[in-house]
């Protein structure tokens, strides 16, 4: 899988992008697997959960550390990424193209441009 | 990076997955320099380090060999572990970095009423290198450290300024080298030369997991018994004449009936054991027990952790993770020994 399409954060280091109509991909920043180093098992939402926008979504561990996830915005899942069950690797290797997590059907597409640029959430990760 | 107690240490260097696996199929080099060196001489040395730790340092009949032990205080708990070695003019002890200040107050203290002098080498440096192929990678080092091949666990040599012996902290075969400051860049770069991968402090606490090592702080602290933290076997009862700190408060701790045991467990649910979490024997609300250290076995790809319990008949346990209790097998404190399996689960 790959996109052009712009990229979108929250501050707790999950991306969204808009791939097709009225859905959003979610998955966690390059960033953020660098600090959680090691995934070794991911926890997903199951299809048809209803995800609320900075609720928790899914839960991913590390050798290191457990984290949240939280969704970036309020939907309906519609798809979650098995393969991460199994090679949860796929999330260090490749955090925003094969390691996404989940799709969500979005209601409001305007939302997505609440959340913060590629620039904006860089300059939060320096802080 | 991270701060460790004033010393900038390298939590990893990659994929910490990979330099486990690094140490348990080929090599892996540890730069251990924080560690606290203390050396021990004159006339009463031997006397005093045989009061000083639970362990007795009368079992070292040769020069440059060690052993671990327990430094107790006088409620009989554990101050530290280290590990003892034998030289020509006295003895070294090889401490913590995150006790050394209280180690060092503790041991001063008593040190005054013998003729003794302590002395912390702060001029020298450690190196650890562990792994099966450990023995090929130090074959061009200018110092004799290939002999170490030919020794015993916890066996040692010393020349030219270079003191190694065969132990480490990883359940691998390896040597850890304490060598001059000047000295330890060049023994680092000859052993990348050959092979070695250097390895940071994560990667460090999951073989010594596997290997079921203690760690100070998580397995045992000031408040925690010998007995609680498999530690027992470390202390020396051979020579009843010999008084150390701690005895006689172990000798009423061996009668108290109320003494947990630490376990290994393992589970094959997704979560993992984390230190801090409780855990509950089978059929019982209460959690009396406690996760001391838990992580991922890359070795085992599962979780695994040591854990303190009341001791019973329960082959199984319950540990709690976010609010879910996840069923964990409970066995020996040892999972992984010179990169196989040793973990016997309780039946």
């Amino acid at each position: 899988m790959s996109s052009d399409n712009e990229v979108r954060y929250l501050s707790s280091h999950e991306w969204g992008r808009i791939d097709e109509d009225g859905i959003l991909t979610v998955g966690i920043s390059e960033h953020a697997q660098d600090l959680l180093g090691d995934i070794v098992f991911v926890e997903l939402p199951d299809v048809g959960d209803m995800l609320e926008a900075e609720g928790e979504s899914a839960i991913v561990e590390s050798v290191k550390a457990a984290s949240d996830v939280y969704s970036p915005l309020t939907g309906e899942v519609v798809e979650i990424n098995e393969k991460l069950l199994d090679e949860p690797e796929i999330i260090n290797n490749s955090p925003l193209e094969d390691g996404w997590f989940f799709k969500i059907k979005i209601d409001d597409d305007l939302q997505f441009a609440d959340l913060l640029t590629q620039e904006e959430y860089n300059d939060t990760c320096e802080d | 990076m991270v701060d460790f107690h004033g010393w900038d240490m390298p939590i990893n260097y990659g994929s910490q997955i990979e330099e486990h696996h690094a140490v348990r199929q080929g090599c892996g080099i540890f730069d251990v320099s924080h560690m606290t060196i203390l050396d021990f001489e004159g006339s009463e040395s031997e006397l005093f380090i045989r009061k000083l730790i639970a362990n007795d340092v009368r079992k070292l009949s040769e020069n440059y060999s060690g052993l671990y032990s327990a430094m107790l205080n006088d409620k009989g708990y554990v101050i530290d572990d280290l590990i003892a070695y034998r030289m020509d003019k006295g003895f070294r002890l090889v401490v913590n970095c995150a006790t050394r200040g209280e180690d060092l107050k503790w041991i001063s203290a008593r040190a005054k009423e013998y003729d003794v002098n302590m002395l912390e080498r702060e001029d020298l440096s450690m190196v650890a290198i562990q792994g099966p192929q450990s023995p090929n990678v130090l074959k061009n080092f200018p110092a004799p450290i290939d002999f170490l091949k030919e020794k015993k666990r916890q066996q040692g040599i010393f020349q030219d300024d270079i003191f190694a012996a065969k132990t480490g902290y990883t359940g691998e075969l390896g040597f850890e080298v304490i060598l001059p400051n000047e000295k330890a860049i060049d023994l680092w770069n000859i052993a990348i030369s050959e092979g070695a991968k250097p390895i940071g402090l994560a990667a460090r606490d999951t073989l010594r997991l596997e290997a079921g090592m203690n760690l100070y702080g998580f397995e045992m602290d000031e408040t925690i018994s010998p007995f609680e933290c498999n530690m027992g076997w470390t202390v020396c009862w051979q020579d009843d004449q010999r008084d150390f700190f701690g005895k006689e408060s172990l000798i009423k701790q061996k009668e108290s009936n109320d003494l947990k045991e630490l376990v290994g467990i393992i589970t094959d649910e997704k979560a993992i054991l984390r230190q801090g979490q409780k855990i509950h024997l089978e059929e019982e609300n209460h959690a009396r027990g406690v996760v001391t250290s838990g992580t991922y076995s890359p070795s085992l790809k599962k979780p695994i952790a040591l854990a303190r319990l009341p001791k019973s008949e329960s082959t199984s346990c319950f540990a709690e993770i976010r609010g879910k209790r996840v069923k964990a097998k409970i066995g020996s404190p040892k999972f992984i020994k010179e990169g196989k399996l040793i973990f016997k689960e309780k039946v």
